[in-house]
């Protein structure tokens, strides 16, 4: 029976999620404290999450409903992003539930079934519940397993479950299948919501909006006016305390594999027939499949290790003296590469990815890189400072658009001309009405949103496209040592300057 | 913050432009103007919660005050660009004397080029807000019944000048209460049988919340009248017993249904910049607001 109160005439009703609760295993970590818990506390307190909203913890601790609840106030008091509300907290608090076991224990999911069953008993959560599986990949199987076995994970006609997992998908396209092929197992596809953060970016979906609403930018977006794009995700940190999950993954699979080639994807699909999920990833996939690597790996990738430096007025060690890290590794805290995509709009345009970390500043941008002008009517020396035109896609942070362009230097008595910026931000990230990217693939894994969320086929595309690249890598030892704090190695400016080509500084 | 006294609408707008430039930040991202038309006891709230809402939506504000009580036609505007207010470019403008009849010959030389205008008018508003001078340049007219001096009446010329395009920030008080109710009933709960809706005397969001729920659900609907502020509460009847929510205080309500255990779900009162920022978020007709304000029976 569909709701009287929702009608296709009412634009202003925000969209809230029914009746559900989540399943949160892996409390105790980094990506639960300090993003998951806080961002559904955010959705409480702007008042997205459903009456009588449960919150069930699962961890190999002894604790009581009391402690659990403890853990998320700590972790909402200190990452947040909305203020803290009394109110909110208590009404999230009721919802609060552990269950301490091994992740292992059958017992364990016998007594998460019975908590769940008596909170759509008490609470009204109707049976619909999401798991966020906040736990290391490897420890996937055993979890989905028992939430087959356990029954916990079947979906009937009036009650939803479904599964979020996080990256990495599988360090290859092996294993990424074989995850795939496990989670598919258990879950039907639709049912399965993978967590690509920056597909919750509102500036990643106004690529799409820029690039189809308008009919100034189209016309040009394609190898006749384009000279290459430049997508770059560079961060200031280093690996921080993540030694355990970053060693022997490295740049290219935590970064390029699922973001970059996402954005790849948005800046260089085909017009999709609308916007509903299934036609949006039917563009993504068929760009992803049109990617070719080059031949020659040696002289179009490039890869790196941060040393010891200084970053920003402070000193920082090297990744190999990192704590946890095995001094010898080969592990690359920079990627670069290019790729090119043979289809008819953009056969000789090269894209180039790169990532890495402890660079000069964070930042993320997709830089679309105009030809010159065919012809210039001006004297060879006015001129001189005039670059190529860009359009810039600021992901992160200060997220906008910038367009790059030539204009007159005023005062000059003959024509010079220089490049010139042009600059729009549309509102501002700090507001409390401008959520972070978890709060909104959240709220659309409770809703049951698809459309941001990547499917296997496009996981097992990044995979097709870089494993030739991390076998290659495999084979040739140590990455070369950058400088922390600036723009990464020197085998970047070579790469480019092969092709004629420069890196933007971001 | 710089005041021009004896001015004109022309030398405002260069007033604007030159203390952009003067900060060292000529180009804008503006994306709309809003028009403010409003009294001296209005204007200053007015304002300021729209200066507040140009975080989101970089915008020109330009609160227009007619004085009609002075004798001379004067012009008076004090310019702010960029402050700790907000981002936006802000000029309230004093029309004095015969002037203040004639606001739209100032508001014209202000206008952004080619982005939308929207009109607000916190206190009375015309009439007919679309066929007003300033309403007829503006695709977005919002108008507030409970800044009215007699709300009921005020709802009555909403009903009979309506046009595409008007809202009213009584409807916007109520969007919070839709999408509780809307959510509480996205789990089927049966047939509704009867409504009532309980709340502050006069309140025109009472009014607009019940005419809603009537319409949606084709019951009848009683209104009870209290000293509280804004609605209150909304009991409706079912098959199967009585569902309700309740306000119990700034931030949270009480939510009964049969069946299940009380809950407590949030419902904070909005600021005037919160229900400013949700008009703005749209600025195409709002159908629902047409349909209910057309045919509320008052
Ligand atoms: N942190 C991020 O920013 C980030 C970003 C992207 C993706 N991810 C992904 O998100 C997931 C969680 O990341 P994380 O950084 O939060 O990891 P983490 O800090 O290592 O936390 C892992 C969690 O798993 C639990 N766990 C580990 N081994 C276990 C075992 N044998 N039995 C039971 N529980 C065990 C830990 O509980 P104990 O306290 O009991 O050990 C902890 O709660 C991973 O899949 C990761 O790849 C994280």
């Amino acid at each position: 029976m569909s709701n009287p109160l929702r009608s296709p005439l009412d634009q202003r009703l925000p969209r809230i999620a029914g009746p559900c609760g989540m399943v949160l295993f892996g409390v105790t970590g980094d990506l639960a404290r300090k993003k998951v818990m806080p961002a559904i506390y955010d959705l409480a307190n702007r008042g997205f999450l459903p009456p009588g909203f449960s919150l069930v913890g699962f961890a190999r601790r002894d604790w009581a409903d009391e402690d659990f609840a403890q853990i998320v106030h700590d972790s909402v008091r200190e990452h947040a992003r909305t203020p803290f509300r009394e109110e909110t907290w208590q009404q999230l608090c009721e919802g609060i539930r552990f269950v301490a076991g091994d992740l292992g224990d059958p017992a364990a999911y016998d007594e998460l079934s019975r908590v769940v069953a008596e909170l759509d008993e008490q609470r009204g959560t109707g049976g619909n519940h999401a798991f966020y599986l906040s736990i290391p990949p490897g420890l996937f199987p055993v979890v989905l397993e028992h939430l087959k076995t356990s029954g916990l994970a079947a979906n009937t006609p009036d009650a939803w479950r479904r599964v979020v997992i996080e990256k990495p998908f599988g360090h290859d396209l092996k294993s990424a299948q074989e995850l795939n092929a496990l989670v598919g197992t258990v879950f039907d596809t639709g049912s399965v919501f993978r967590i690509d953060h920056y597909l919750g970016k509102e500036t990643v979906q106004n690529i799409l909006a820029v690039r189809f609403a308008n009919e100034m930018f189209e016309p040009l977006w394609n190898s006749n006016y384009v000279d290459n794009v430049q997508i770059t995700m560079a961060e200031d940190i280093g690996i921080g305390g993540r030694a355990g999950y970053y060693d022997g993954i490295g740049a290219a699979r935590d970064v390029i594999q699922n973001h970059l080639l996402q954005l790849l994807a948005l800046t260089a699909m085909e017009e999709p027939l609308t916007f509903a999920a299934a036609e949006v990833r039917a563009e993504k996939e068929k760009v992803l499949s049109a990617v070719r690597l080059p031949k020659d790996l040696a002289a179009h990738t490039a890869r790196g290790q941060y040393a010891a430096g200084w970053q920003g007025g402070t000193p920082v060690v090297g990744y190999l003296q990192e704590e946890g890290i095995d001094p010898s590794s080969h592990t690359e805290t920079f990627a670069a590469m290019r790729v090119d995509i043979d289809n008819r709009r953009w056969a000789g345009v090269p894209f180039y990815l790169r990532t890495g970390k402890r660079l000069g500043r964070r930042v993320t941008e997709v830089a679309v890189v105009f030809k010159r002008a065919p012809h210039l009517p001006f004297l060879a020396e006015a001129v001189q400072e005039l670059g190529n035109n860009a359009l810039v896609f600021r992901i992160q942070p200060d997220e906008g658009i910038t367009v790059r362009f030539g204009s007159k230097v005023p005062d000059t008595s003959s024509i010079e001309v220089r490049d010139v910026t042009m600059d729009f931000q549309y509102g501002e990230a700090f507001t409390e009405s401008s959520p972070e990217a978890y709060e909104r693939l959240i709220l659309d894994v409770l809703i049951g949103d698809p459309p941001l969320f990547p499917r296997h086929v496009e996981v097992e595309l990044g995979w097709t496209i870089l494993d030739p690249v991390l076998d290659y890598w495999a084979e040739q030892g140590q990455p070369d040592q950058y400088a922390s704090g600036g723009w990464g190695p020197q085998v970047q400016y070579e790469m480019l300057a092969r092709d004629g080509r420069a890196w933007r500084r971001p | 913050m710089i005041r021009l006294e004896q001015t004109s609408g022309g030398a405002v707008a260069a007033a604007i432009n030159a203390e952009r430039h003067r900060l060292g930040s000529p180009t804008t991202g503006m994306v709309l103007t809003l028009l403010i038309i409003a009294d001296e006891d209005t204007q200053s709230d007015a304002t300021g919660a729209a200066a507040a809402v140009a975080r989101q939506h970089p915008m020109r504000i330009i609160t227009l005050i007619p004085r009609a009580d002075a004798r001379v036609s004067q012009l008076d505007a004090e310019i702010s660009v960029g402050g700790d207010d907000g981002p936006g470019e802000v000029a309230v403008l004093r029309l004095r004397g015969e002037l203040a009849e004639h606001g739209n010959s100032v508001a014209i030389p202000l206008l952004l080029p080619d982005t939308p205008v929207v009109a607000y008018w916190p206190g009375d508003a015309p009439a007919h807000p679309a066929d007003d001078p300033i309403g007829r340049h503006s695709q977005r007219r919002i108008t507030d019944a409970a800044g009215a001096q007699d709300p009921w009446e005020a709802l009555r010329v909403l009903k009979r000048g309506y046009q595409p395009g008007d809202t009213d920030l009584a409807w916007a008080r109520c969007t919070q209460w839709r999408s509780v109710l809307a959510a509480a009933f996205d789990a089927p709960l049966g047939d509704v049988r009867h409504v009532r809706v309980e709340g502050e005397r006069n309140n025109p969001s009472v009014i607009l919340l019940g005419a809603w729920l009537g319409q949606q659900f084709g019951a009848t609907v009683e209104t009870v009248w209290n000293d509280a502020l804004g609605i209150s509460s909304v009991s409706i009847d079912l098959a199967d017993g009585l569902m309700s929510i309740t306000r119990q205080d700034e931030k949270t309500a009480c939510i009964v249904r049969p069946g299940r255990a009380e809950a407590q779900i949030t419902l904070a009162r909005r600021s005037l910049s919160a229900l400013i920022a949700e008009e703005l978020r749209r600025l195409d007709p709002d159908d629902m607001y047409g349909q209910v304000i057309t045919t509320l029976e008052i």
